[in-house]
């Protein structure tokens, strides 16, 4: 997909998310508040996992301990959802995929951008409860963005990937399932690579690890942490990114055939 | 297609060993499109007929580019615009108001395009009370209108139009039918898959016939809809375990063999029956339906002759009915069945036997024709 496309597209490209957006919170009681809820679910069962931890250890729980499960969290539940959302977007689409002609890219996107409204909505909830606990923003704060950038392209990358995957096979819905289920306990949310010694190189090698680590880094400890291996996500995602693209715009033709 | 990877692994090995392009189909495997070959001029209007699984929907996803061809290629000069899909997209619970956004955007016009047009296109589908009511508690006439008014607000340059223009009310219909012919008008070319053949002989005056993915005829529309009749797939021919069967059902009018009648015509239906074996007291009869399957005459040769008739092994009867067609313009099949009635067996039975086509220059509708008449217009 050239750049003139999505220019021409913009308008469907809004309203496809726009659509998504106000679906999910018509008819439901609770609305917008959907969108703090499940990251505060993740939060309180990260501060429970933390709380015990510390019990175990014998070492004082803080306000610190809960900042960054809160930090951790946050993007975590963006990425789930975005995964989870996007592998069914284009199969859900079904009637569009097989009659109307127009890039079908906008499906795993908009369900992306979707996700990301509720990610900016428990954000910036949370920044308020951080400043309530006592964190001020530093320099090191601003570094936060290309962080979650590196982490927004990552998400597109392999949704874009599953999306097409999972219209060929639908196995593939299945296992993003369990892989999601037990993707926590792989990845550094409830707790902190160092805790494994040696082993941290491995947890690192998911490239969602080294941005929550950076992250928590930058917003409670106010320090740079694991650098390199920001790098390597950042390169890793945006090689993923482009032959997700590349991919998907070869697979294309066959969607209305083979759904 | 391949479901899962448990069916595609097998199938990725058996692909690769394939050798020749003759292999290229597995047994169950078939072209649905084959050897097409045919041009449109600008402005022109080409109506797309053919049975069920003919291949018109199919060639109307490649046209639009949704699929790409197997072999050869397509050339399309312009912006073109497919109505596959009334209302494509629309959320049920989404109001009228954000459904027209979302439809437009998704068919191709800019959302400062649909607000420039919004009035006319609510004005167009007159639902204006219920703009704002989430389209799951609209009717499915009213939910087709609206998908309908959207689409024919595209303006685009090549219009390929599938099957579309039978929702609603006939006032609907009616109004369709006229935009249609205004978008024509506006020099737009238009591709149109019907199986409703008026509107296909009111709006286009070329037809291509689609036959198990061939192209049949190309020609005036006219001339294809004649063959689209005689082309007839459910016919059937089976002698196996019959005693009597329906051989040939046959019309006739003033000009010999023919499908297309003029109002108040006679119709001649010639009836071959065989026996299989020897039966007795038997009879035909004949019944007609109009376009939406409600049986609007019948009859048979014992109800009309009193008597019933037999057939000895090997032998053919023919059986001639005259038939006065006081039928309204349209469609009608012609059913017939031979059949016992002290017993109440049917032999045979075939249905659509024949469909027919009666024309008038009164525009009326209905299957009784009671050739109206204005004798005073104020």
């Amino acid at each position: 997909m050239d750049i003139s496309n999505i220019i021409k597209y913009k308008d469907l490209f809004y309203m496809i998310s726009w659509r998504e957006i106000k679906v999910k919170y018509k008819q439901s009681f609770m609305g917008i508040l959907w969108a703090l809820f499940m990251p505060i679910i993740i939060i309180s069962a990260g501060i429970l996992v933390k709380y015990s931890m510390s019990k175990v250890a014998g070492t004082q729980f803080s306000y610190k301990e809960i900042a960054s499960v809160s930090i951790k969290a946050i993007p975590w539940s963006f990425f789930v959802s975005s995964i989870r959302f996007s592998t069914n977007s284009l199969t859900s689409n079904f009637s569009l995929v097989t009659k109307i002609k127009f890039p079908k890219i906008i499906f795993p996107l908009s369900s992306v951008f979707s996700q990301l409204i509720d990610f900016v909505i428990a954000a910036s909830f949370m920044v308020i409860f951080l400043l309530i606990l006592g964190y001020g923003f530093s320099a090191k704060s601003l570094f936060a963005i290309v962080l979650l950038a590196i982490l927004i392209v990552y998400t597109i990358a392999l949704s874009i990937l599953l999306s097409a995957a999972n219209l060929f096979f639908r196995d593939v819905k299945y296992i993003v399932e369990v892989v999601l289920t037990f993707a926590i306990f792989f990845t550094p949310v409830f707790y902190e690579v160092k805790l494994f010694g040696a082993w941290d190189k491995l947890l690192l090698l998911n490239p969602i690890s080294p941005i929550l680590e950076c992250l928590n880094g930058c917003l409670v400890m106010d320090q740079f942490l694991y650098m390199e291996w920001v790098a390597y996500s950042a390169v890793f995602s945006f090689l993923l990114l482009l032959s997700s693209i590349k991919i998907f715009n070869k697979v294309e033709p066959m969607f209305a055939e083979y759904i | 297609m391949y479901d899962s990877l448990r069916d595609f692994i097998p199938a990725l090995v058996k692909q690769a060993f394939k050798k020749s392009e003759s292999d290229l189909l597995t047994s169950s495997e078939f072209w649905a499109l084959r050897n097409i070959s045919f041009s449109v001029a600008q402005g022109e209007s080409v109506g797309i007929i053919g049975h069920n699984g003919a291949g018109k929907s199919t060639m109307l996803k490649h046209l639009n580019g949704i699929m790409k061809p197997t072999g050869g290629t397509i050339t399309v000069n312009g912006k073109l615009s497919a109505l596959i899909e009334i209302g494509a997209g629309f959320h049920p619970d989404l109001s009228g108001r954000e459904n027209i956004f979302l439809n437009g955007t998704i068919l191709g016009m800019s959302r400062a395009e649909i607000r420039r047009k919004f009035d006319e296109i609510v004005d167009f589908s007159g639902l204006e009370e219920f703009i704002d009511t989430p389209v799951k508690r609209y009717s499915s006439g009213m939910h087709a209108r609206l998908g309908f008014s959207v689409a024919v607000h595209l303006e685009p340059d090549i219009l390929v139009v599938d099957e579309v223009l039978s929702v609603g009310d006939y006032v609907f219909q009616k109004k369709g039918l006229d935009k249609m012919h205004s978008i024509l008008k506006g020099g737009a070319t238009v591709l149109f898959v019907s199986h409703n053949l008026r509107a296909v002989s009111d709006l286009c005056d070329r037809s291509l016939l689609l036959d198990h993915g061939r192209v049949l005829l190309d020609g005036p529309t006219h001339e294809v809809i004649d063959c689209y009749y005689q082309s007839d797939p459910y016919k059937k021919s089976g002698e196996d375990d019959k005693d009597v069967i329906l051989k040939d059902i046959l019309t006739y009018g003033a000009n010999g063999e023919q499908n297309q009648f003029y109002e108040k015509e006679k119709l001649r239906l010639e009836v071959c029956v065989k026996g299989i074996k020897k039966v007795d007291k038997l009879s035909v009869c004949i019944y007609v339906q109009d376009d939406n399957n409600y049986s609007i005459f019948d009859t048979s040769t014992e109800r009309l002759t009193k008597n019933s008739f037999s057939i000895d092994e090997n032998e053919i009867k023919k059986h001639i009915f005259e038939l006065e067609l006081n039928l309204g313009p349209g469609t009608y099949h012609i059913g017939a069945l031979i059949y016992r009635y002290d017993i109440q067996k049917t032999y045979d039975f075939l249905f659509p036997a024949k469909t027919i086509f009666v024309k008038s220059d009164r525009d009326a509708r209905g299957a009784a024709n009671l050739y109206p008449v204005l004798i005073e217009v104020p």
